[in-house]
């Protein structure tokens, strides 16, 4: 798994690609929380690259979602592969945080 | 049939599922099924890592049985405690984001990726046994 932070405007865009599964998700749960205890509060996370995710990926990603909310901020995610977004879907975890086609359509909700 | 023995630690994981994954593209599955049945396998494989040894280190058996185009068998052994992971409940789905539990899905996931699951008991020996085929019986 690799995760590219870039800043702009308004929203902090994290590029993740390859695989996150038991082993990458604690990283990225990590970076992300490193990042809100910095003051960011919008996060698009751009999975355009991501291969796989397991529930350990998806349980970093709620938890970080629960950690934005409690402080008014936004995790939106964008551009999942079919196999990725097949996970979200049976999980019930498209209805609980915003999937967007591109990167643009989550910028522009920010 | 082929086999890998390897600690029941997360950092063997890769190994271990890059073992399935191999096992399930010689027998013919699509790119899209091999994300699926690695995905049963990790969340079968992390559930032995976090609960199988307790106490001491163990290790954890995959073994696969492939029919080339028709079906793969999947048995995940350990010699842990004993545990039955089709006894957990199953997480809820429609939770919303405040209400949703972490955990849970690991279970589903395997359910929902693989044709037949079975777990049985044997000789002081957790077995779990995945079955996927290719072509689905719908």
């Amino acid at each position: 798994m690799e995760i590219i932070y870039n800043k702009t405007g308004k929203a902090s865009v994290v590029s993740v690609s390859g695989r996150m599964d038991g082993v990458s998700a604690p990283e990225f749960e990590e970076k992300l929380s490193a990042w809100i205890a910095e003051g960011e509060t919008s996060f698009i996370i751009d999975f355009g690259s991501l291969d796989y995710i397991s529930s350990a990926g998806l349980r970093s990603i709620l938890v970080t979602a629960k950690k934005l909310k409690a402080k008014n901020g936004r995790l939106l995610l964008c551009t999942l592969k079919d196999t990725v977004k097949e996970v979200f879907e049976i999980s019930g975890f498209s209805s609980i945080v915003p999937i967007y086609e591109s990167v643009n359509s989550a910028v522009e909700q920010i | 049939m082929s086999k890998i023995i390897l600690p029941a630690t997360i950092e063997h994981l890769e190994n271990l599922v890059g073992f399935v994954s191999e096992c399930a593209r010689k027998t013919g599955f699509s790119n899209k099924r091999l994300k699926e049945i690695e995905l049963a396998s990790e969340e079968s494989l992390v559930n032995i890592f976090n609960y199988a040894y307790p106490e001491k280190s163990g290790e954890v058996t995959v073994t696969c049985f492939s029919q080339k185009d028709t079906l793969l068998k999947i048995e995940i052994m350990d010699k842990g405690i004993p545990f039955d992971p089709l006894s957990l409940p199953e997480p809820d789905l429609h939770a919303d984001l405040s209400e949703r539990k972490v955990g849970g899905l690991g279970i589903f996931f395997i359910r929902q990726m693989v044709d037949e699951i079975q777990y049985r008991r044997e000789d002081g020996n957790n077995i779990l046994t995945l079955t996927i085929f290719i072509n689905k019986a719908v």
